[in-house]
């Protein structure tokens, strides 16, 4: 199996996003596994600043070489700030996903729903269970 | 000086006769001309006199100026760069790059259609409205619909019809839906269509053997959702076996079916979507019934439906006056409008109109077979080398994936690369969705087995290489005037056109 970067102190969603808690707001984007599979990105839409999501909704799209794909919220809450670097260099998804290559920053609506979230132990063994071979 | 030196020295060959060619703006000199005007024979009219500032301007805009036959020469030496399903097989999955007779050509350049001009009087444009009338007839035979529009412009346009069609059936009826179920191994155009429609697209779970299950549609077929989107074959290739129950399902609760039909060349004279429980779908001339794709194009979409939406098809429609002839229909006052300028892409439905002619009922049963028999020899053929991620009797396309190469470092993308070295265009790949490194193979029945086993060398010879050597297999193209492209930065970077070097 490749390689995978799961860092430990973030939380991750069986949609391959991670969030990590700051102060009282929550930072997210793709995980390692996520951009790996999608290959060189391309293209980031991200939503506007005061946009309103529920867990789960569909808030963005990455577009690779290979496909295009949404991103879905991890939480709800509401958009305060959007990566803008993104949209002139979207290779950073692919260079640094849990640094520069960050997406959104939203305020939650329910701060426990980010403890519903897998922790890399788990999420470590949900890619590995997509990685194995069908036969 | 050695050869390529010598070559290069001459300086517009490439390979021989396989030319290099610049654009026409590199070959731009000034003050040459490719025709020359006649005499001006009217009084000359000075333009600041009459037209409006706006309209005038200072400086002719930057176009080349070339003589004829170096323009002639241009597009004939461009034209040879092309891929074409004329010069081999083009096996792009859910495309049915099937062969496109000659003799539609030639049907289709008759002067009473070619030359014919959409604004005459429909009295004079009485050939065309009678093979209108019956091509739809035609189409509503083959799926067992019962109306037909041939306006959409192409298969995404149908499919934004369709669903405009189901939005203003259940407007109609004061019924508020507001979700479409799209199947996760859906054409991307399907959950466009829904979303352009302002409909929330509910993402249906393929099952493990990748068709749908009843109790997934079940679960998701809430009072709220309006259709379900549904590719029969699937994108898979496989047959919804589950079609009738599940269509079902979804008319019990109120809700309609929407086929996409990309892939009905499988089904022709075997299986009708109508009678499966579709009520709207659409056509793809370009690629069932044999009219040019791609940029042979313009493509063409026909619509059909069940009795319950021809209210709302878009007008006008072709109708028979007893007595009178043909006539354009308006009063359709629930319909969705126009799609299109005038009577849809024409020549395309002309095409379409002698494929069906020329084949019959029995010959248009025997491309599906012959279809589904090809598909299913390449899979044959190609299982030993290639992983198959859902090996069944598949219909019209076979999808394999590059699981087993993962130890050489060769990817999807590599194969599609190297298979062009061989002198083929690649199948569809990364698609569908579903299936990771996916290759989507579709022969369509107008390969010979002797085609179709070259081609099954090409692709057992490339995994054979991406065994024993992968650096030639991740580095091709190797025959083509440029090798790999950096797809990434022509996607992140486009140049999308030409600029002047001082401008």
């Amino acid at each position: 199996m490749a390689d995978y970067e799961i860092p430990d102190d973030l939380r991750y969603s069986e949609e391959d996003e991670w969030a990590r808690l700051e102060d009282d707001c929550v930072v997210f984007g793709i995980t390692d596994y996520a951009q790996q599979q999608l290959g060189d990105i391309v293209f980031v839409e991200l939503p506007q600043v005061g946009d309103r999501f529920a867990k789960g909704d569909a808030f963005g799209v990455v577009e690779s070489v290979k496909a295009v794909s949404d991103v879905y919220a991890p939480i709800s809450g509401e958009v305060v700030s959007v990566n803008e670097d993104l949209a002139d260099r979207p290779e950073l998804v692919n260079a640094d996903c849990y640094g520069s290559g960050w997406l959104c920053i939203i305020r939650p609506g329910d701060e426990a729903e980010l403890e519903s979230l897998l922790d890399a132990k788990a999420y470590r063994i949900y890619v590995e269970e997509r990685s194995e071979p069908d036969q | 000086m050695s050869d390529g030196e010598a070559r290069a020295r001459v300086g517009n060959v490439g390979n021989g006769f396989a030319y290099e060619e610049p654009l026409l703006f590199e070959r731009s000199r000034p003050g040459r001309v490719g025709c020359s005007l006649p005499r001006l024979d009217v009084p000359e009219v000075d333009a600041h006199a009459t037209l409006p500032e706006g309209a005038l301007r200072d400086d002719l805009p930057d176009l080349p100026e070339l003589s004829e036959v170096e323009v002639v020469r241009h597009f004939t030496r461009i034209s040879t760069w092309n891929a074409s399903v004329d010069l081999g097989l083009y096996p792009l999955g859910s495309c049915t790059m099937k062969y496109n007779p000659k003799l539609n050509e030639k049907v289709a350049r008759l002067p009473g259609f070619a030359c014919a001009h959409p604004l005459q009087p429909v009295e004079l444009l009485q050939g065309f409205l009678h093979l209108a009338y019956e091509l739809e007839r035609h189409l509503a035979e083959i799926s067992g619909m019962d109306r037909v529009s041939l306006q959409p412009a192409a298969g995404a346009q149908g499919e934004l019809a369709g669903i405009m069609m189901i939005r203003a059936y259940f407007e109609h009826r004061g019924q508020r839906r507001s979700r479409i179920l799209v199947p996760d191994s859906a054409h991307g155009t399907n959950p466009s269509s829904a979303a352009l429609n302002g409909y929330e697209v509910v993402a249906v779970p393929s099952g493990e053997d990748g068709i749908l299950h009843p109790d997934a549609i079940e679960a998701l077929m809430t009072p709220d959702v309006a259709a379900l989107m549904l590719t029969n074959p699937n994108t898979l290739g496989l047959f919804e076996s589950n079609i009738a129950r599940i269509t079902e399902i979804v008319h019990a609760r109120g809700g309609l079916v929407y086929g996409d039909g990309a892939n009905l060349n499988a089904l022709l004279g075997i299986a009708r979507p109508g009678d499966l429980g579709t009520d709207v779908m659409h056509f793809n001339l370009h690629k069932t019934f044999s009219t040019p794709h791609g940029g042979g194009g313009p493509g063409a979409g026909p619509i059909g439906v069940k009795n319950t939406l021809a209210p709302y098809l878009p007008v006008p429609v072709v109708c028979r006056r007893d007595g009178a002839g043909y006539d354009l229909d308006y009063d359709f006052p629930r319909s969705i409008g126009r799609l299109h300028a005038n009577f849809g892409n024409v020549a395309m439905a002309v095409r379409a109109y002698a494929y069906l002619r020329s084949l019959g009922p029995d010959g248009l049963r025997r491309c599906a077979e012959m279809a589904v028999l090809n598909a299913n020899y390449l899979l044959a053929r190609l299982r030993p080398a290639y992983h198959v991620p859902y090996d069944r009797p598949v219909m019209h396309e076979c999808v394999l994936s590059d699981q087993r190469l993962e130890s050489t470092g060769v990817t999807t993308i590599d194969v599609a690369k190297r298979l062009i070295d061989y002198g083929y265009h690649p199948p569809t790949i990364y698609f569908p969705l579903i299936v990771h490194g996916a290759l989507m193979i579709e022969p369509t029945e107008s390969e010979s087995i002797e085609g179709l086993d070259r081609f099954v060398e090409a692709l057992l010879a490339i995994e054979r290489e991406a065994r024993e050597n992968p650096d030639l297999v991740r580095s091709a193209p190797h025959h083509t005037r440029r090798s790999r492209l950096d797809e990434t930065r022509a996607a992140r970077r486009p140049v999308l056109r030409w600029q002047p070097e001082d401008g």
